[in-house]
């Protein structure tokens, strides 16, 4: 995959996380671009016909299909250049899987992240809320809000670059969104994933797309470090209140 | 505008070439493994490595070792949410030029969100926190994908 994998379980020693690591590696076997024998890389050879995709790889389909739905057409795992790219919707399904499989191993307190995007449940060590930082997008030793989360699923969408240039189909040039970074809290990391993906996509109205998600949150930044909050993201922050 | 976009790219070059010379001499940098298909990171001279924030700065040129003269193009870089591929132009030993080819975008097709009355969001200038956290989400695969891929073009600049 590429990016760090992070599984903390309160009071659990490393077998417990073994399993949930080789799920993390399966997923990354099947769905990487840049494994010449992943799934992933086959079909876009041309390898394997839809019918034969595993079964895996059919719900990651479908819920891609629903996702591109769902934000009307902003998330698409079909590229420019005719090939498939899933990577923006399965690293959030994959950690929603790893949290579903730790709670069926009997786990209730967790926390399950990959590439900056987490699933926690139940609480830390020290008894508490999981805390967690949002990275600031312009100096990453850096965080720039601190949110608790009982039970939630946090993804940062964004860019290293300054400004994202989107491709704008109607007017067929590539303008400057404003925005670096788009952080979604939701229900599960899954959701908070995809819609993350999108509300990036979206540009300046991204923010807007989460605020009017009933049950999500988001936090964008604009290359000004200028940050647009939804109407219900200060009841996450320390210290702030829910409204 | 391709000028000021130029520029912009040299400055974010030179800041993440420094601030990749100082995670790589801490021990805690939280990169896993590359993609097999990346190059192996070159040995360069570190200019005085300093971490420094992406603001535009002017740009500066930096000796950073020696580089053969052309314009190299970095392997493509996995950053999860696409693909970050950058090419590099090398003059007088130096790097000229960073041209991004390829980096995260929206795949929007031709569909446009209706506008609608909603409320005015309120917003805040981002400020640094110094409160322990359990974790951090962030945007942190693509800038680990850039460095990836300039490493790849530059690998194959080294002289």
């Amino acid at each position: 995959m590429g990016m760090p994998v992070i599984i903390d379980i309160v009071g659990e020693g490393h077998a417990s996380l073994e399993p949930l690591f080789d799920y993390f590696r399966s997923v990354d076997e099947r769905f990487s671009p840049y494994k010449a024998s992943s799934e992933v890389s086959r079909i876009n050879r041309g390898e394997i016909a839809p019918s034969e995709y595993s079964l895996e790889m059919q719900e990651v389909f479908d819920l891609a299909e629903e996702t591109k739905r769902v934000t009307r057409g902003f998330f698409d795992i079909r590229t420019p250049d005719g090939s498939i790219d899933p990577s923006g919707i399965v690293k959030g399904w994959a950690i929603k899987k790893v949290a579903d499989l730790a709670h069926a191993n009997g786990h209730r307190n967790y926390w399950i992240e990959a590439g900056g995007d987490i699933q926690v449940s139940g609480h830390n060590e020290e008894g508490g809320a999981w805390t967690a930082g949002i990275r600031n997008p312009f100096n990453e030793k850096e965080i720039v809000k601190v949110v608790r989360l009982q039970d939630r699923g946090i993804a940062t969408s964004g860019t290293y670059i300054r400004g994202k240039h989107i491709y704008d189909p109607h007017t067929k040039r590539s303008v400057s969104s404003g925005d670096v970074s788009v952080t979604v809290i939701g229900p599960d990391v899954y959701e908070a994933d995809r819609f993350a993906t999108a509300a990036f996509a979206m540009g300046e109205e991204g923010i807007q797309f989460i605020e009017s998600l009933e049950g999500f949150e988001g936090y964008s930044i604009d290359e000004n470090g200028q940050a647009t909050l939804t109407s219900g993201f200060s009841g996450y922050v320390e210290g702030g209140s829910r409204s | 505008m391709r000028k000021f976009l130029a520029s912009t790219a040299f400055v974010a070059v030179f800041t993440v070439y420094a601030l990749y010379q100082s995670a790589s001499a801490s021990t805690s940098t939280p990169i896993a493994a590359a993609p097999t298909t990346t190059h192996s990171t070159p040995q360069v001279a570190a200019p005085a490595a300093k971490p420094v924030v992406a603001v535009a700065k002017k740009p500066k040129t930096v000796a950073l070792g020696a580089y053969r003269d052309g314009v190299y193009t970095g392997a493509g870089a996995d950053a999860y949410y696409g693909t970050v591929k950058v090419q590099v132009k090398i003059a007088n030993g130096k790097i000229a030029d960073v041209t991004f080819l390829d980096y995260p975008q929206g795949r929007g097709t031709s569909v446009s969100i209706n506008s609608y009355a909603m409320p005015q969001l309120t917003q805040e200038a981002i400020q640094a926190q110094s409160a322990n956290v359990n974790g951090v989400s962030g945007a942190s695969a693509t800038s680990a994908a850039f460095r990836q891929s300039l490493a790849s073009a530059l690998s194959q600049a080294k002289a």
